[in-house]
């Protein structure tokens, strides 16, 4: 029998819990709360009530809000899309061709964006941009967006795909499937619970990035994080808190999701014995 | 038995993994509506051939044909031959239909011939009621049988099965025997079957290829490979068997003679006739040896029973010999008052005609 260690007796353990948790959640939950306040104070009470989620939607700023919201979604939903489909692509070459040369650096090269520092990547985009002449605007976020994705969509695809047994495609193959065949009939279904999972995190990550956003996106174009950031440099409205809430709202729906995608499935993975 | 077609035709096959040489030259001829069995521990790289057969490795030297033709540039999808996986390898998001039906879809079928042959072939592996439930839900015994059905469903030529039986208990592998020798009859596909269990390639097989890392050392008929081993390793291997250092001398009329070195002496088979004088290995099957009085025997094999193990239908004796080696000796179990051995005991023993063979190593 292996030894446990109960983590809960070590000296200082509840403190330092209760400490990061009251230092992780309690802003969130002020944010949450003071979302419904009715009131124009960020700090006083003043009785519940949906106010400011009315005015994200009919007040002054709410056209802007609506368009960086579109931005940001569609922006998420295409690069979510694109690094997924070569997330897939990758994943099917590392973990499925063999032994192949510069694989090591291959795997390194992909993962690379998630070790960088952040803002790291936003100077080297932002000159590497401007040193092609790419006009700065929708389109050089969604590129910067799709490549930074990548990686995050690559782990649970990657990870699914070693879960599955090789002989799935064998027997395609032995049963007249071309390998694109077999890559699509039963290598695609198999992997399809870590694409999704793949796909629900690239999405989330391009929807709250702001650092990269905020270098390269030139002039008058907002995702809704760097509307927020703008919107706050004003002052903090509750507005801000009401919109803060709705984001965080669908985080944590769809990473719920993607959690329980990637556990999907589980078993069948592997050839039954 | 007559020399039909030749199915599959692997000569010289070599195959190498980096340093690993899983091959080492293996030569043989399967033939048409053979069941062929490929026999050999774990290791030996019977299912290394398999593959190479399959199309799933690219085989290192030598050329593999089937039907007379080299298919060695075909890659799996190209080759009228299917694979009976040995952990099935089912699709586990399609129903028993659907994964019967997969092989079918690929070359085309109409709907109404691949809709006939499933069920067809669901039938004759008894699993007509089940063609809408996934893998996951069946036991091991019937996805063992949609394995069958996937594999046979789109007629191939070659049928190849890699210890499919391994994974079963005990009753139900017994049965399975039994049923995929008749399938095999019935369809007249021919099975290339691999195992390491010898019982399972004698009850089953046709032919049969002993290996031993990576090479192919005997090829014959179960009774050929049981009886007349070519040499030590295949009489080790396959069932239990009496290995003794002799000295062989010319007798009269062409007889050979085994002397042990206690001095008891017995005439032997050979296939090839040894030196006169020469040191050899001589194999005496168990089952062939009988225990007689002491007084009864007349080659001078005479010793002490060591020990007698019950085996149900058969006891098993251990009987170490006067200034020499021990045997086994299997007697068929004829009931407790017919049972006139004791270990302790002094006895003679007999061995059947022509039950002693000489091996050349
Ligand atoms: N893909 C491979 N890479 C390296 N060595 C292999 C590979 N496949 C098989 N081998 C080696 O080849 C030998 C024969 O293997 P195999 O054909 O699987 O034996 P068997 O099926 O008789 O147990 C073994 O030593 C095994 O380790
Ligand atoms: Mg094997």
């Amino acid at each position: 029998m292996r030894h446990r260690i109960n983590i809960r007796r070590y000296p200082g353990f509840l403190p330092v819990t209760i400490l990061c948790l009251v230092v992780l959640y309690a802003p969130l939950l002020v944010v949450m709360v003071y979302s419904f306040n009715d009131s124009l104070s960020i700090t006083r009470w003043g009785g519940f009530s949906f106010r400011w989620y009315m005015d994200i939607f009919t007040g002054p700023e709410s056209a802007k809000f609506k368009d960086a919201a579109w931005n940001s979604l569609t922006i998420a939903l295409s690069a979510a899309v694109a690094s997924t489909i070569i997330a897939t692509a990758a994943a099917v070459a590392m973990v499925r061709g063999g032994a192949f040369r510069g694989k090591a650096l291959n795997l390194a090269l992909i993962s690379m964006p998630i070790m960088v520092p952040e803002i790291v990547t936003a100077v080297a985009t932002l000159v590497f941009f401007s040193a092609i002449g790419f006009t700065l605007g929708y389109l050089s976020i969604l590129v910067a967006h799709i490549v930074f994705c990548i990686p995050f969509a690559y782990l649970p695809i990657a990870a699914r795909l070693q879960g599955i047994d090789g002989s799935y495609e064998e027997a395609a193959q032995d049963l007249y499937a071309s390998r694109f065949q077999a890559f699509l009939r039963v290598l695609m279904p198999l992997m399809a619970p870590g694409i999704l999972a793949g796909f629900l995190l690239a999405f989330i990550i391009s929807l709250d990035d702001f650092i990269i956003t905020n270098f390269i996106k030139g002039a008058g174009i907002e995702t809704l994080p760097t509307a927020i950031f703008g919107a706050v440099k004003q002052g903090i409205k509750p507005n801000i808190m009401a919109l803060s809430t709705l984001m965080l709202s669908v985080s944590i729906i769809i990473v719920t999701l993607s959690y329980f995608i990637s556990r999907y499935g589980r078993p069948g993975t592997k050839a039954e014995a | 038995m007559a020399e039909g077609n030749i199915a599959i035709d692997v000569r010289n096959a070599v195959k190498r993994f980096g340093a690993v040489t899983a091959l080492a030259g293996a030569s043989l001829t399967i033939r048409d509506n053979e069941f062929f069995t490929l026999l050999g521990p774990s290791g030996c790289g019977k299912t290394t051939l398999l593959r190479l057969i399959a199309g799933f490795e690219e085989i290192t030297e030598g050329e593999i044909l089937l039907y007379g033709e080299d298919i060695g540039a075909l890659p799996p999808n190209r080759r009228p031959i299917n694979t009976v996986f040995q952990h099935y390898a089912l699709f586990p998001h399609m129903t028993v239909a659907e994964n019967v039906a997969f092989g079918m879809r690929r070359l085309r079928w109409s709907k109404a011939d691949i809709e006939d042959q499933t069920g067809r072939i669901l039938d004759l592996v008894k699993l007509g009621d089940l063609a809408a439930r996934r893998p996951a839900q069946l036991s091991g015994g019937q996805q063992q049988r949609v394995a069958l059905a996937r594999a046979m469903a789109p007629g191939p030529k070659v049928l190849l099965l890699d210890e499919p039986l391994s994974a079963l208990d005990l009753k139900l592998r017994q049965a399975m025997r039994i049923e995929l020798k008749q399938i095999q009859k019935e369809t007249g596909i021919t099975f290339v079957f691999v195992t390491h269990d010898q019982e399972e390639a004698l009850t089953m097989s046709d032919r049969i290829a002993v290996m031993s890392a990576g090479e192919i050392r005997q090829v014959g008929t179960p009774r050929e490979i049981y009886e007349a081993p070519v040499d030590r390793f295949v009489a080790d291997f396959i069932g239990e068997t009496n290995v003794l250092d002799v000295t062989v001398h010319r007798g009269p009329e062409g007889v050979w003679t085994c002397r042990l070195p206690g001095g008891a002496a017995f005439p032997c088979q050979t296939g090839r006739p040894p030196q006169d004088g020469a040191a050899a290995h001589v194999l005496i099957r168990p089952e062939r040896l009988s225990l007689v009085s002491e007084a009864a025997c007349e080659n001078g094999m005479t010793g002490v029973i060591d020990q007698a193990v019950y085996l149900g239908t058969d006891i098993q004796y251990g009987v170490r010999l006067d200034g020499g080696p021990a045997l086994l000796v299997r007697a068929q179990n004829a009931g407790e008052s017919a049972e006139p051995f004791r270990p302790g005991d002094r006895v003679g023993l007999a061995i059947a005609p022509g039950a002693a063979r000489l091996l050349i190593d």
